[in-house]
């Protein structure tokens, strides 16, 4: 799947998690630019994102991303 | 009180917050967890919004059980919570046992239940502990059965000594988390990668599930209950129709296929009857034709003796339940109709609002496990007294009958020949008092709930004046029908702290002699005065106006009644008094 098609998934999956839809995301995008997403509501996002995608991701990966972008990098590499 | 039908994702709940909830109850409670718990209050929240109520919760941070237990000047003890969720994790359980020699590891699950206990015996108000999923750390593998120190062992034996526990703390709820846990497997109750990243133990799909069963208690404890099943007949008690199908041609009985599905369907409803629901049967069929399987059928569990009111008619299901609430006067909100048509349940759904009607899966084979998963019929309180009502509600459809004989009200009462017994709180009665004073709302001045304990307290204190009523007549005992709790204020006056009265027995005069029983226990005291309250609920309007009615007079928001000026009005009840009362 293209880098861009997964970027739109996710962030159409951020925008009803965080219930705001007017989130832009890009791969430099980070937990401080966006209101609401909090050590909490990053798990809601990590969950949903497995769901939609099917996969399961590491518990390595969920406490080392620094942005959108290396989220991305890991949804494309599985 | 709306209840589940289907359970909610995380996210809607949590968008539960946006609904206005302010104008619902507040429940007061506290949660102490062993791991972090910010989900599951989120869960609880939102869950509690879903049936109508707010919760107005404290977290404690987590880990901090000991701490908030043994520190009397705790946030914990601070908050005072009606209600205290305790929430020690099958995972710490098993870091603790880890970290045991393997011959200590044996007293884990004992050393744990009196920690239970000392944190019953020092947390005020109710508790609910959740009970421990287990988690199978396969070191003995199957051998673990066997073996007293392995992890499961001391799980399974730490379950069952809280069931114990429980049977002796009034006030202690177990919450079956492990229950949850069969239902929806392991896989689904625990996320290994967020439990490393979080230290949270649940999984989010889990989380509904487990805030909807903990609200099932809360509620329960709150008063707020199922009392009756309302069942249909024709595919939902039996496969096909009788009127077309006749006795021989319906399905139903042992054996392959789908008749066995109704048979322990049947059996299933047979329990809750038994334990005290109210089985109430609405259909659209020909009265006798309908009755005939319950008379004739060799392999129907339930006959026509376990069917408190039995409605049969070509009328519309809406219109019927509105007669069987009026025969039974209990609130709408506390009625379940199983029905089996769509139709029928939109129908009473949209103009029943209150009834709690389920989806029901299409396929009868279905039906059970799906109604096991919503866990409708959740109660604080059980006693043996439970099954004798649908006995009496059997009779009250009778009198509604032979009432409407009588043009005169007086004769009717007189040939009723009503005899009630008047005794104070003995042991005996305890949990029938307990469980009055929580499923009263309409009857019931100032709504307050007893739990067991608080009535055993009651009891004890000296300063306290307890009253109860069962009412006897000629077409059989009523039961405990009525409770009044009179506190000492001063040397002249007694407060009626609870009055409540079952709604079958309205209009029998019972007001009038309650009062001339109370009256004449004052007396006899030597008080002056007695006071009154009415503390408004949603639903105990009928008795806004009872102390003015019963010639109180009202002072700001009391009411007050002087004994020397009380004129005792004519009844058709006879008093029989025991343990010295009156």
């Amino acid at each position: 799947m293209e880098k861009a098609e997964i970027l739109e998934r996710v962030q159409t999956i951020f925008s009803d998690i965080l219930d705001d839809d007017s989130i832009i995301l890009t791969s430099e995008t980070m937990a401080d630019d966006i209101e609401g997403w909090d050590s909490l509501t990053h798990i809601q996002l990590i969950v949903a994102i497995e769901k939609s995608f099917k996969l399961k991701f590491t518990s390595r990966e969920i406490l080392t991303w620094k942005n959108v972008g290396e989220m991305i990098d890991s949804i494309s590499l599985k | 009180m709306s209840t589940i039908t289907s359970f909610k994702s995380f996210k809607e709940l949590k968008g539960n917050f946006k609904r206005p909830s302010n104008i619902f109850p507040v429940v007061k409670v506290s949660l102490i967890a062993d791991t972090a718990s910010p989900f599951l209050a989120i869960a609880l929240k939102g869950m509690a919004i879903e049936r109508g109520l707010t919760l107005e919760l404290f977290e404690s941070d987590y880990n901090q059980i000991e701490r908030q237990v043994m520190d009397p000047g705790s946030e914990l003890y601070q908050f005072e919570a009606d209600l205290t969720i305790v929430f020690q994790s099958t995972h710490k359980f098993l870091e603790k046992f880890n970290k045991l020699k393997p011959e200590e590891r044996k007293c884990l699950a004992d050393n744990r239940i009196d920690f239970v206990n000392m944190i019953c015996q020092n947390i005020p108000g109710k508790i609910v502990y959740y009970n421990y999923p287990e988690i199978d750390d396969v070191v003995f593998g199957n051998l673990a059965n066997q073996i007293e120190e392995s992890f499961i062992y001391q799980t399974r034996k730490l379950n069952y000594d809280l069931m114990n526990l429980a049977q002796g703390c009034p006030d202690l709820f177990i919450c079956d988390l492990a229950s949850i846990q069969n239902q929806i497997g392991r896989d689904t109750m625990f996320d290994a990668s967020i439990y490393t990243s979080t230290e949270m133990i649940l999984s989010l799909d889990a989380l509904p599930l487990i805030a909807s069963r903990t609200m099932d208690l809360i509620c329960a404890v709150k008063g707020y209950f199922k009392k009756c099943l309302i069942l249909d007949l024709d595919n939902t008690l039996w496969g096909g129709v009788i009127g077309d199908d006749g006795l021989e041609g319906i399905q139903l009985g042992h054996g392959l296929g789908i008749g066995k599905s109704f048979v322990e369907f049947q059996q299933w409803v047979k329990k809750l009857q038994e334990r005290g629901v109210i089985l109430a049967i609405v259909s659209k069929n020909t009265e006798s034709i309908a009755k005939e399987p319950f008379e004739k059928h060799p392999e129907m569990i339930l006959r026509l003796e376990d069917v408190a009111v039995f409605i049969a008619n070509w009328e519309n299901k809406a219109d019927n339940i509105r007669q069987l609430q009026s025969i039974l006067n209990i609130g709408f909100d506390s009625m379940v109709f199983l029905d089996d048509n769509p139709f029928e349940r939109n129908m009473v759904r949209l103009n029943v609002p209150g009834v709690l009607v389920p989806e029901l899966p299409e396929d009868p084979a279905d039906y059970l496990e799906f109604l096991y998963g919503l866990n409708l019929f959740e109660t604080v309180n059980y006693s043996t007294g439970d099954k004798d009502r649908t006995k009496q509600y059997q009779a009250e459809a009778k009198r509604a009958l032979t009432q409407s004989k009588f043009t005169n009200e007086a004769e009717f009462l007189k040939s009723l020949n009503m005899v009630c017994e008047v005794e104070g709180f003995t042991k005996y009665i305890t949990p029938r008092v307990a469980q009055l004073t929580q499923r009263s709302n309409q009857f019931n001045l100032r709504t307050i709930r007893y739990s067991e304990g608080d009535i055993e307290r009651i009891q004890k204190d000296e300063g306290s004046h307890c009253f109860s009523f069962t009412l006897k007549d000629t077409f059989g005992d009523n039961g405990l029908i009525a409770v009044v709790i009179l506190k000492t204020i001063d040397e002249e006056s007694l407060f009626i702290d609870s009055w409540l009265m079952s709604c079958r027995v309205l209009k029998r005069g019972m007001e009038d002699f309650t009062l001339d029983t109370i009256v004449e226990y004052a007396k006899k005291a030597s008080y002056k005065k007695i006071i009154g309250e009415y503390i408004p609920t949603p639903k105990n309007e009928m008795v806004a106006d009872h102390y003015l009615k019963l010639g109180f007079e009202k002072m700001d928001s009391q009411f007050l009644l002087y004994i020397d000026a009380f004129k005792s009005k004519n009844y058709f009840i006879k008093k029989i008094l025991k343990n010295g009362k009156g």
